[in-house]
């Protein structure tokens, strides 16, 4: 596996340096200035996550590049409470920003393949790819 | 990606005009463009990258400020993009929702619907209009082919709308289910209140008031679970008495007992049971007086009574403006012989 470049979460402004390390790992792959954008915000949605809810983590980047798809995939890794009910989560309207369509359903709109392990009081890991067209 | 492009061409040759004639009809047609976007699921973003795209191909030289500052404007609109594809989800769930809660009305109402009988010398006027889909509102009526008897059940959940009805269609299969020997009012009360305070939510009220017709002595018995006065009405001097029976709402402790009264009925004598749909009609902010409801529910008594309660609906209906705020059910039974 390839080295995989990876910007730590601790407090706010580090979202900013995920967006620009993605945005760069976006542009480099191939993506157009929309898809450029809808990255950026995805990061942001997961980074802000983490700082708000887990405290630490760190937010990872793997070029995607197989026979089937070329692409980038963004890896939100913390050691924070977890998630209890995914479903819940993940329907319109349940975000605290609710009518905003952020949050993790934007997440996952943004992106083309969208996926969450967590284990409550062990940590959550969402990986979130969009492919080149 | 066949219909990106082609979008892109139109939108490219629309904003030449645009920027050559500064005419109405290129203002238009951008208006019908944004239109068929929508329908295509095409978020605001992207417009703007057709639109800078076009720009470019238009204006080649470009400068780079104007450049960057489109791109930033794109970042800018994401949220956007997002907030409208969630709204698109919601309109979805909401119509899917819309006919679920069609569906459930019709069975409602093919649950809940009651025959009104024929019986030699009552005349029987029923109408029972739900305020929103479903309904809180229910009545019934129970014959016995043995004995000519006419048994009368009109109840009101306090609330509206799902649950109020969920809760009717539990007070309906009760019913049907106590033994048909099983008539007395105040008996029926106090199974159906034990049933309600096992199995309704504690916050959730029932009230009912269910009577008994015996042609044979001419005697009306009934009993009432804290619902809204009836009335009696005297024909011969063309006035009204409220018909007095008190009793604890379904459900409010699993004890309660329901005293039953009687009352012998007089030719042309009318028995008017109503919900608080009826009693509780506004005009304006204010509640009309149980005295109003008498003044119109007098107009019309004398018509056949099915005519006279669907006059009185209307007359309300008007009142209201044709928006009831409740679920409204009112019932006439004249003695005619
Ligand atoms: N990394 C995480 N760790 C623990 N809980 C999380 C994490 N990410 C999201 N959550 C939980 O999921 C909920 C929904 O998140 P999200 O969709 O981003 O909306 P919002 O942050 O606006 O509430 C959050 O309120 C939080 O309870
Ligand atoms: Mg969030």
């Amino acid at each position: 596996m390839d080295f995989k470049p990876c910007v730590n979460i601790r407090k706010e402004w580090d979202i900013v340096g995920a967006r620009q390390l993605g945005r760069e790992k976006a542009k480099e792959i191939g993506f157009g200035t929309v898809d450029q954008a809808r990255i950026a915000t995805a990061i942001s949605e997961l980074a802000r996550n983490i700082y708000l809810y887990a405290g630490t983590g760190k937010i990872c980047f793997e070029i995607v590049d197989d026979f089937e798809h070329k692409g980038l995939q963004i890896i939100a890794v913390d050691e924070g409470p977890g998630i209890r009910d995914i479903s819940q989560v993940m329907e319109d309207g349940y975000t605290t920003s609710g009518g905003l369509g952020a949050g993790l359903p934007g997440v996952k709109r943004l992106m083309d393949h969208f996926d969450i392990i967590s284990e409550v009081g062990e940590g959550t890991e969402i990986r979130a790819s969009k492919w080149v067209r | 990606m066949e219909n990106t492009k082609l979008d892109l061409d139109n939108y490219r040759s629309l904003l030449k005009e645009y920027l050559l004639t500064k005419n109405e009809t290129a203002l238009y047609q951008a208006e019908q463009f944004s239109k068929l976007s929508m329908q295509h699921n095409i978020s605001p973003e992207e417009i703007i990258h057709v639109h800078i795209e076009a720009l470019k191909e238009l204006y080649p030289d470009l400068t780079q400020e104007v450049n960057d500052s489109l791109n930033f404007l794109l970042e800018a609109m994401i949220s956007y993009g997002l907030a409208y594809q969630e709204f698109q989800t919601l309109r979805e769930k909401q119509s899917e929702l819309q006919s679920e809660i069609s569906v459930a009305a019709s069975m409602q109402q093919t649950l809940l619907s009651t025959v009104k009988p024929e019986i030699k010398g009552l005349d029987i006027g029923a109408i029972s209009v739900p305020a929103n889909q479903m309904s809180g509102d229910y009545y019934h009526f129970v014959t016995d082919k043995e004995d000519d008897t006419l048994g009368i059940a009109i109840a009101d959940v306090i609330g509206k709308g799902i649950p109020a009805a969920l809760a009717m269609s539990m007070i309906k299969y009760s019913m049907d289910s106590f033994p048909e020997n099983q008539r007395n009012p105040s008996a029926i009360l106090e199974n159906l209140n034990r049933v309600v305070e096992r199995n309704v939510d504690p916050s959730m009220f029932i009230t009912m008031f269910y009577g008994l017709y015996n042609p044979g002595n001419e005697t009306f018995s009934y009993a009432s679970a804290g619902h809204e006065p009836g009335f009696y009405y005297h024909g011969d001097q063309d006035e009204f008495e409220e018909i007095e029976a008190r009793g604890l709402v379904l459900g409010a402790t699993d004890q309660a007992t329901y005293r039953q009264f009687e009352r012998k009925i007089k030719k042309n004598d009318c028995i008017i049971l109503l919900t608080d749909g009826v009693t509780e009609c506004r005009i304006g902010d204010r509640f009309i007086e149980r005295d109003e409801i008498l003044q119109v529910i007098k107009k019309y008594i004398q018509l056949p009574a099915q005519e006279a309660v669907e006059q009185v609906y209307k007359h309300f209906e008007r009142l209201q403006e044709f928006q009831f705020r409740d679920d409204f059910t009112l019932i006439i039974i004249r003695k005619e012989v």
